[in-house]
């Protein structure tokens, strides 16, 4: 059978990984070779890249990492941040990437999603979605450029486009959830999993087992990101994956 | 020195980067010589099954392919390299393949998926079972492997050395002679994507 997969996401800015709260406070946690490593390590099914260096020079770096990563660690890598351009794409994919992960550009030119999909196939593009609960109106909205703008899109309305475009899979982080360690939103999963048919990972607000557990049993989701409670040493991947194995959940244990 | 076939089907230098780190010299190349001098072949590959084709016949591939392995070279398939071993393919309407073992690639049922849940492509790690208990790949029997597709091969039991449950037995690793298949990426399946490949290089 299938197995869930459990992902770190790695947000790495001018070669470092970092991480923060709510897309802030940054603190570095380490290098990319040897976090990627002790994941392996610990099981991880899939490694994801995002890269939050903030000016372009510097960008170029994120190649550099997944050549280095992709020679040391043998597992799926997933490459995002920043990326707008099929040469950026193909850049990263050379490098070693196994899938590309599209967010602010897809929302900016939806089209990179279909030409992307055309040019390396649909099982290479992820769109990344950011989207944070509405309130006043009950809907999830889109964000971009990490949660500061705000979009006109629905969530399932957009999850929906991009499928059509030709994303064969989507990393869908509610915003309110993330980093806050309060637990996945499940009735967004819910509601996509309904609405789509290309595999889904959630992210977003991991900060306890029973948080994996609640999400792989309630919704359809076929993978959980997350990078805190990892990178903190809060949980090992495999402490998650003992818990899954237990409720009946097939996860692949090394 | 293993000849990696380059017939621009993407993502070679991961499989190249596998081997490099088993310490096995490898060559991406698509010349005949270079080939047919090397001491085994592996076809990689991500994509369609008829363009693939398409760019092997144009580059006269098809007979450098199977010229190396009547002379006994042993030769690893990945994924759509897998698939392409077969005698022929559905994808985008029937394609002939290298025809090296009898059977043929098919789309993954959707509809018999659908009703168990599950999405078409398969994406994901999943668990081997093994049906030839004196191959050199035994030790694959319960192992994760990762797998990206949507076609797969229906052939004869004498070539199936591993399958996978998705909603279907999904044929993983393929065997005729020393012709080997695997419809998993064992170049992204960590430790034990590394042993297969090791396995393959220990049968040169």
């Amino acid at each position: 059978m299938l197995a869930k997969r459990i992902i770190p996401c790695l947000d790495v800015d001018n070669g470092r990984v970092k991480k923060g709260v709510n897309f802030v406070n940054l603190v570095d946690v380490g290098s990319p070779v040897e976090i990627a490593r002790e994941y392996e390590a610990q099981g991880a099914d899939e490694l994801v890249f995002l890269d939050i260096t903030a000016t372009n020079e510097k960008r170029k770096t994120l190649v550099d990492v997944v050549e280095a990563v992709s020679k040391e660690v043998f597992m799926p890598l997933t490459v995002g941040g920043g990326i707008s351009s099929l040469e950026d794409m193909e850049a990263l994919l050379q490098a070693g990437a196994d899938k590309i992960s599209l967010n602010s550009a897809a929302v900016a030119h939806p089209i990179l999603i279909k030409e992307g999909a055309e040019k390396f196939g649909s099982q290479c593009i992820v769109v990344a979605i950011d989207a944070k609960y509405q309130a006043d109106t009950g809907i999830y909205k889109v964000y971009t450029h990490g949660g500061k703008v705000a979009t006109d899109y629905e969530l399932v309305a957009w999850a929906k486009k991009v499928v059509s475009l030709g994303a064969g899979e989507l990393l869908v982080t509610i915003m309110d959830a993330d980093g806050t360690k309060n637990g996945f939103a499940i009735p967004a999963y819910q509601a996509l999993g309904q609405a789509v048919q290309v595999p889904m990972i959630a992210s977003g607000g991991a900060g306890n087992i029973q948080d994996f557990v609640d999400v792989f049993k309630e919704t359809s989701v076929t993978g959980a990101l997350a990078a805190s409670v990892f990178h903190f040493g809060q949980l090992t991947v495999d402490d998650v994956k003992e818990a899954l194995a237990a409720e009946g959940i097939a996860v692949r244990r090394i | 020195m293993l000849a990696i076939v380059d017939y621009g089907a993407g993502n070679v230098f991961n499989v190249q980067k596998a081997f490099h780190k088993l310490g096995v010299a490898t060559q991406v190349t698509d010349r005949e010589e270079t080939i047919l001098a090397a001491d085994g072949l592996v076809i990689p590959g991500v994509g369609a099954f008829k363009p693939a084709m398409e760019i092997l016949e144009s580059k006269g591939l098809v007979s450098t392919i199977q010229k190396a392995v009547a002379a006994g070279k042993p030769l690893l398939g990945i994924c759509l390299g897998m698939q392409l071993l077969f005698t022929s393919s559905t994808e985008y309407g029937l394609t002939k393949g290298l025809d090296l073992i009898p059977g043929q690639v098919v789309e993954l049922p959707r509809s018999v998926l659908a009703a168990k849940g599950l999405l078409v492509p398969q994406m994901g790690w999943n668990q081997n079972r093994l049906h030839k208990t004196d191959s050199m790949y035994s030790f694959v029997d319960n192992q994760y492997t990762y797998f990206v597709h949507s076609y797969y091969a229906q052939c004869d039991e004498t070539y199936i050395v591993s399958t996978v449950d998705y909603g279907v037995d999904v044929p993983a690793i393929v065997q005729k002679g020393a012709v080997y298949g695997m419809q998993f990426h064992p170049e992204k399946s960590g430790k034990v994507g590394l042993d297969l490949l090791k396995a393959f290089v220990n049968s040169l």
